[in-house]
C-alpha cells in the first residue's frame, strides 16, 4: 500500500463527495467500460500498435529536446503562410491577446471549439469580464455551459448528466442563450441533439470570430490539426472571418509526415474508433480567413525542466488513461479540481503549477493506486506511475519543514514495525479492535469482507475517502503460531 | 523582455542539462499494408460508419447520382465537378446562411483510406471550399476505386500540407448523451459515397 500524503484533504474530500453520488459513479463506470471495450477492439486490429507507440514517444521526445528550434521554425512557417503568431507566458497574457483581437474586430461574441488549452487558461471567464461572450459549440460542452457546470471527462465532459437532466437544462436555459428549445422536446438523444443543432447553427452562421485549440502543430509547414466528431469544429474553423488558435508549446510535431503516427494513435486511443468523423488541417491563413496563433507556455517550460516529468508533455489528450484508471472510474473528473483529470491530471497539474504551492495540486500525485494501467494504455508511453512516485517525493520535500499528520503516523508505524515485540503487541491490539469493529462494522466491501467506516484521528485522514478493511480478528503471527505448529 | 524572448529563454534553460541526442524513430509501420482487397475493405469500413455506399461504373454514375440526391431540390455544385447535376447550383461564394438553405452538396475527393473508411478532401477542383461540404445536410461524394490507399501512412504521404484538408469518416456524430451515438449534430446528417470502378 502506498502512503498517502495527508494534511491536505483536497482530493480525498472531493472524492468522498463524488463517491457518494451513485448516479455519477454509475454513469462513469458505464462510460469508461464502454470506451475501454471499443478501444481494445480497434487497437487489437493494428498489428504494429507497439511500434506506433514507440514512434509516437520518440517523435515527441525528440521535439521536446529541441523545443526552442521547433518553436522558431513553427513561428516562421506560420508567418510565411500569412498567420499572425503571438506568444503568451501565462493564462492572463493569453486571454488578453484573444480579447484584444476580438476588440480590434469589434466582436462581442465568439464561437469556440472545445479545447483543453482554452479551458486551462479560463478563457471564457476572462472574455466575459471584457464583455465578450464565448459560446461552447461541442454538444457536451454546451450542456456543461448551459448547466453552469464543470466538465468531468476530457472526452465526454457531460457524462455525469443523464438524458432527463439534459432535457431540463435545454428547456430552462437555451432561451436565454439564443434559440429556445422546442416546446415538445423529449429526452430522446436524437431529439436533444436536434435541438442543439438548431440552437448552435444560429450561432455558427452569425459568428465573425472563432477560437480553437489544436491537437497538433507541424513546425515544418505551419499546419494546425483539429480532430473532432461533431462538425462543430469545422463550423468554427471555416465559417468565421477571424480564427484564433490557442496552442500549447508542447503540441509541436516536426514534420507533416510525422502525423501518420498520431492520426493512427489518437482516434483509436481516444474514442475507440478507427478514425474520428472529422479531422481538419490548415496551414496559415486559408480561404481568405484571418488567422492568429497564440503559443502558450503557462507552466509548460516548468514541466520541461523536470527531467522525470518532462515526458508528460508528450500527452496527446486522448483520455485513454482516464478510462482505465480505477480511481478515476470511481471519483470522476471533478475531484481532481482541474481541467486535466485522471492519471494525466495527477501528474500534469503539479508539473505545470509546481509542488508545495497549492494543497489541492499537492494531493494529486496521491490520487492513484499505482496499478500501472495508465502506462499500458498510453499511446505515447508516458510512464505515469514513475512520474507519480517522483512527484510524491517532491511534494514531501516541499512540505518537509512542517511535519504533517501522515509523517507523524508513519513515524509511529515505523517505530512499531521496527521491532518484533512491539509489532506483536500492536497486532494483538489490532486483533482485539478487529473483533470488536468487525462485529460493529456496518459496511461490507466487495468480496464480503467487513469494512470500517471512519477511523479515529489520525487514521481519519486516510479513511475519509476510503473504506478501510476491518482488521482480522486474529493476527497473522498468532495464526501462524497456532496453525503452523501442526 | 518580450514574451517570445522569455519563453524561448525558459525553454533553453529547461533543456540546458538535457541530452540533445535524438531517439531513433521506428518507421516499419509505414510498410504494413492490410491483407486482402483494399476496395472491399474500404467499402466495409465506410458502411461500418453508417455512411451510405453505392457501387457504380462510369456509365451508371449519372443514375446513381440522381438517386443519391433523391428529392433534394437545390444542390451545390463546386467548380470543376465534372457531371451534370439535377437542381445544381454553382458555387458563387455563398455565405454560410445561404449555404444553409441548400439541400445537398456534391463533391469529388482527393483520396480515401481503406483501413479507416475515411474520405479525404483537399478542396481542389470539384471538391469545393471547406464550408460547402459542411453546411448542407446531405453530402454526396464521388470517388474512384483507384483513389483508395491502404492506410493512414500512405494517405499522409500522398497529401500536401499546402492545401487545407478535411478528413471525413462517416457522417457527423456524437455520443455525448449517455453514450448513445447520434448522427449529424452539426455536419451533414447523411454522407453518401458513390464508388466508381475504374
Ligand atoms: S497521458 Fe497518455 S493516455 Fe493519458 S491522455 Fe495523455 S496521451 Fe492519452
Amino acid at each position: 500500500m502506498s502512503a498517502t500524503f495527508v494534511g491536505m484533504p483536497a482530493f480525498p474530500a472531493a472524492a468522498r463527495e463524488a463517491l457518494s453520488d451513485t448516479q455519477l459513479r454509475r454513469n462513469l463506470a458505464h462510460a469508461t467500460g464502454t470506451i475501454r471495450a471499443k478501444r481494445a477492439a480497434v487497437v487489437g486490429e493494428v498489428d504494429e500498435w507497439e511500434e506506433l507507440r514507440m514512434a509516437g514517444a520518440a517523435i515527441k521526445d525528440n521535439t521536446l529536446r529541441h523545443l526552442d528550434e521547433h518553436l522558431l521554425r513553427l513561428e516562421k512557417s506560420l508567418t510565411d503562410r500569412g498567420a499572425t503568431v503571438h506568444w503568451a507566458r501565462d493564462a492572463a497574457e493569453a486571454c488578453e491577446i484573444v480579447a484584444s483581437i476580438a476588440k480590434q474586430h469589434a466582436v462581442d461574441e465568439v464561437v469556440k471549439v472545445k479545447s483543453m488549452a482554452t479551458q486551462e487558461i479560463g478563457l471564457n471567464e476572462a472574455l466575459a469580464t471584457q464583455g465578450i461572450t464565448a459560446w461552447e459549440t461541442d454538444l457536451a460542452e454546451l450542456i456543461v455551459q448551459l448547466g453552469d457546470d464543470l466538465p468531468s471527462h476530457i472526452l465526454v465532459p457531460a457524462i455525469h448528466r443523464n438524458r432527463a437532466e439534459i432535457r431540463e437544462i435545454f428547456r430552462d436555459k437555451m432561451a436565454a442563450a439564443g434559440r429556445p428549445a422546442p416546446d415538445d422536446l423529449s429526452d430522446r438523444p436524437a431529439e436533444l441533439a436536434g435541438a442543439a443543432r438548431l440552437h448552435l447553427r444560429e450561432k455558427f452562421l452569425r459568428a465573425r470570430m472563432a477560437v480553437s485549440g489544436a491537437n497538433f502543430a507541424v513546425a515544418e509547414t505551419g499546419t494546425l490539426v483539429v480532430v473532432e466528431s461533431e462538425g462543430n469544429g469545422r463550423m468554427c474553423l471555416t465559417l468565421p472571418e477571424v480564427l484564433v488558435s490557442v496552442v500549447g508549446i508542447e503540441k509541436i510535431v516536426p514534420t507533416w509526415s510525422d502525423l501518420d503516427v498520431f492520426l493512427q494513435l489518437l482516434p483509436r486511443s481516444s474514442t475507440g474508433e478507427r478514425m474520428n468523423p472529422y479531422t481538419s488541417t490548415w496551414s496559415g491563413a486559408t480561404e481568405g480567413q484571418e488567422a492568429h496563433v497564440v503559443l502558450l507556455d503557462n507552466g509548460r517550460t516548468r514541466a520541461l525542466a523536470d527531467e522525470v516529468g518532462r515526458q508528460a508533455l508528450r500527452c496527446i489528450r486522448c483520455s485513454a488513461c482516464l478510462n482505465v484508471c480505477p480511481v478515476y472510474e470511481r471519483t470522476g473528473g471533478h475531484a481532481y479540481g482541474s481541467v486535466y483529470p485522471g492519471p494525466i491530471g495527477a501528474i500534469l497539474n503539479p508539473l505545470l503549477r509546481g509542488t508545495g504551492v497549492d494543497d489541492q495540486v499537492d494531493s494529486l500525485p496521491y490520487a492513484s493506486s499505482l496499478c500501472g494501467a495508465c502506462f499500458e494504455a498510453c499511446p505515447v508511453r508516458i510512464d505515469i506511475p514513475e512520474v507519480l512516485v517522483h512527484l510524491r517525493s517532491k511534494v514531501v520535500d516541499a512540505h518537509r519543514s512542517a511535519p504533517k499528520a501522515e509523517a507523524v503516523a508513519m513515524k509511529s508505524a515505523s517505530w512499531v514495525l521496527a521491532d518484533s515485540k512491539r509489532l506483536g503487541l500492536a497486532e494483538r491490539g489490532m486483533g482485539l479492535a478487529g473483533r470488536l469493529l468487525g462485529r460493529f462494522g456496518r459496511k461490507v466491501m466487495p468480496g464480503g469482507r467487513r469494512a470500517l467506516g471512519r477511523l479515529p484521528w489520525p487514521g481519519s485522514l486516510w479513511s475519509n475517502a476510503r473504506d478501510v478493511p476491518a482488521p482480522p480478528a486474529e493476527s497473522f503471527r498468532a495464526w501462524w503460531r497456532r496453525e503452523g505448529r501442526r | 523582455m518580450s514574451a517570445r524572448e522569455e519563453i524561448l529563454g525558459r525553454v533553453r534553460s529547461a533543456l540546458a542539462a538535457a541530452d540533445p541526442s535524438l531517439a531513433p524513430v521506428p518507421r516499419g509501420y509505414r510498410s504494413v499494408v492490410p491483407a486482402g482487397d483494399v476496395v472491399e475493405l474500404f467499402a466495409e469500413r465506410l458502411v461500418d460508419y453508417r455512411a451510405e455506399l453505392t457501387r457504380c461504373t462510369a456509365d451508371t454514375l449519372p443514375a446513381a447520382l440522381a438517386s443519391a440526391l433523391g428529392d433534394a431540390g437545390s444542390v451545390l455544385v463546386p467548380d470543376g465537378f465534372p457531371w451534370e447535376v439535377p437542381g445544381g447550383v454553382p458555387d458563387t461564394g455563398q455565405s454560410a446562411a445561404e449555404l444553409d438553405r441548400l439541400d445537398a452538396v456534391v463533391t469529388l475527393a482527393a483520396l480515401a483510406i481503406a483501413t479507416t473508411g475515411t474520405i479525404v478532401l483537399d478542396h481542389g477542383p470539384g471538391q469545393g471550399r471547406r464550408a460547402v461540404s459542411l453546411v448542407p445536410d446531405r453530402h454526396v461524394c464521388v470517388l474512384r476505386t483507384d483513389q483508395i490507399v491502404p492506410g493512414v501512412p500512405q494517405a499522409v504521404a500522398a497529401l500536401s500540407p499546402d492545401r487545407p484538408q478535411t478528413w471525413i469518416s462517416g457522417p457527423s456524430a456524437t455520443s455525448d448523451i449517455e453514450l448513445n451515438r447520434v448522427e449529424g449534430v452539426h455536419g451533414p446528417r447523411t454522407l453518401h459515397v458513390l464508388l466508381v470502378s475504374s
